[in-house]
């Protein structure tokens, strides 16, 4: 390949790189500088700490928490997405009358901006207005805040993430759907083989690659989708919906301790980057039946 | 095949339309709160007046004008430079041979998973550095390459035949003139797809242009939205939900008349 060849290659590469590296390499490595630094106050300067921001946060009860809850919320939304997802796949997959109405209405929501979204459930939560407080107080219950409780609270967010990805989800299960050769179904049927069995057997090995797909999207959100947060809790009461990612804001700009919250993005990272080893891995072994 | 029995059929099609019930409920709701007088927000009367007040009363007390024509800039301007740089690299990555090629592509992956929006505290540094925060510029600038973009347009881009890319060097055809006249006219689908995921995700992004804008001459709708919601200033909750209908008014009525290229656009952009 003659050098000239390279020299328009790397041209061709060269204003993209420029953006990546700026706003993608750079920070992420100057964020693991600045995580060994103190954050600079005033007059006194940043000064070298080594593991200090970390061991700090070893101790933070609020870290400790936030960890938690991310755990629990990706423990909640993922297997739930994943699960209604598929279903709402079956479900819109036969045509029907009407089955464009119903795609309609599991999918609109993905379209809607988190933001929107979360206020059309905050005042659908909403103590006394919203539907669900009406319902209850038809039964004779009582007015309940379900965003307003720490019991309840990070719990009220997860619906609401479960509710805006899953029609976004159902896409690729109905495209996978699609792909299953339909000489298949009839080997089945001569085998005298049951719906449940073909699904167990058939489908759910043959739709492997979209779960891992699906599940590997789903976990990214669980850490990076946190607008709604925003509107909805703001992280409480009492940080029961406190999420990294907005610990990180609250501490890079609510408080200004950029070195501490440069040290909480590091573990978003991490984690992160052990989602992408493990997809690698997992895409790798059990999942070859493309 | 295996046939399905009634009884699948109507359970299937119960369950089917029970989960879309349920999954319209949010949505309907504030829809009929948004369409009438505040004092029906929650009271269910198929005789209730319908209205535009709350829309109106919502146009009115917050520049959501300006917010639009933020966004609408923001949008454009990210979607554009997008399109131009990851097609130029998406080219170079898929038919040319260079040393470096897979350490370079490599490279670019990394943004599928560390995304710029988890960087917030060094890239508003960054902005700060270059004295553009409280810019529409800054809030567009860390997604201007995007590696998913360049991810997709090279996969779309190898599966052109060869052939034609040989007989128009055959012809004399320059490399860019190459991508211009092939390439180019045989990705578009892909570009397509890619632009309405863009331009729906930057219409929607928060959490980025929330820490790098600070004025009304820069806040795109997501945070002109927030703001608007949740200032204690006791605004009706219809007025609310009309604010946020309208926000979301653009996108709800393109996917609303574009359906089929909405979903295949998301498909072909998530498959890849």
């Amino acid at each position: 390949m003659p050098r000239r060849h390279w020299i328009h290659a790397w041209l061709l590469l060269l204003p993209a790189f420029v953006f990546l590296i700026a706003f993608t390499h750079y920070p992420a490595v100057q964020t693991l500088i600045d995580s060994f630094w103190s954050t600079p106050r005033g007059r006194r300067p940043s000064v070298f700490v080594g593991a200090e921001n970390y061991t700090r946060m070893m101790a933070d009860p609020v870290f400790a928490k936030a960890m938690w809850n991310s755990a629990i919320y990706a423990a909640l939304t993922i297997p739930t997405s994943i699960v209604l997802s598929l279903a709402m796949a079956l479900f819109v997959q036969a045509r029907f009358r009407g089955v464009s109405l119903m795609r309609m209405a599991f999918f609109t929501p993905t379209v809607l901006p988190l933001i929107a979204v979360a206020n059309i459930w905050l005042f659908f939560y909403a103590p006394g207005f919203g539907l669900i407080d009406q319902i209850r107080m038809f039964f004779g219950f009582g007015s309940a805040n379900y965003v307003g409780q720490p019991a309840t609270a990070l719990y009220a967010v997860a619906a609401v993430t479960v509710w805006k990805e899953a029609g976004f989800f159902m896409i690729f299960y109905l495209a996978a759907l699609q792909t299953i050769p339909t000489s298949l179904r009839e080997a089945a049927a001569i085998e005298g083989c049951s719906r449940l069995t073909f699904f167990r057997r058939v489908t759910l090995p043959l739709i492997m690659p979209t779960t891992l797909f699906v599940s590997v999207n789903a976990t990214i959100n669980a850490f990076r989708l946190v607008d709604h947060v925003f509107v909805m809790t703001r992280g409480g009461p009492d940080n029961a919906s406190m999420l990294l990612l907005y610990y990180i804001f609250e501490n890079g700009f609510r408080y200004w301790d950029t070195a501490y919250a440069a040290a909480l993005t590091m573990v978003l990272v991490a984690i992160l980057t052990l989602v992408g080893i493990g997809q690698f891995f997992a895409a790798d072994r059990r999942v070859h039946y493309r | 095949m295996i046939r399905e029995t009634p009884l699948d059929r109507i359970l299937m099609r119960t369950a089917g339309w029970l989960l879309a019930a349920l999954w319209i409920v949010p949505l309907t709701y504030a829809l009929w709160s948004a369409f009438h007088p505040a004092a029906f927000e929650a009271r269910f009367e198929l005789t209730a007046p319908l209205t535009l007040e709350n829309f109106v009363t919502a146009w009115g007390k917050a520049p959501f004008a300006r917010y639009f024509l933020n966004t609408i800039l923001l949008v454009t301007m990210v979607l554009t430079v997008q399109l131009v740089l990851c097609t130029l690299a998406a080219f170079a990555f898929a038919r040319l041979e260079f040393p470096g090629k897979s350490v370079l592509f490599g490279l670019v992956l990394v943004q599928l998973l560390i995304m710029p929006d988890i960087l917030l505290v060094e890239n508003y540094r960054t902005m700060f550095r270059l004295g553009l925060v409280d810019t529409i510029l800054a809030i567009g600038l860390p997604y201007f390459a995007s590696g998913f973009a360049i991810f997709l347009l090279r996969q779309t881009f190898r599966t052109i035949p060869k052939e034609l890319d040989e007989a128009a060097r055959v012809e004399g055809c320059s490399l860019l003139g190459l991508l211009w006249r092939v390439y180019v006219p045989l990705g578009k689908p892909a570009m397509l797809a890619f632009g309405l995921v863009s331009v729906s995700h930057h219409w929607n992004n928060f959490l980025w242009p929330l820490v790098i804008t600070n004025s009304v001459e820069t806040r795109p709708l997501t945070v002109g939205l927030s703001i608007f919601a949740t200032t204690d200033s006791g605004i009706e909750w219809a007025v609310i939900n009309a604010a946020t209908l309208m926000t979301s008014a653009p996108l709800l009525l393109g996917f609303l008349l574009f359906q089929r290229q909405f979903v295949q656009s998301f498909m072909r952009a998530g498959i890849k």
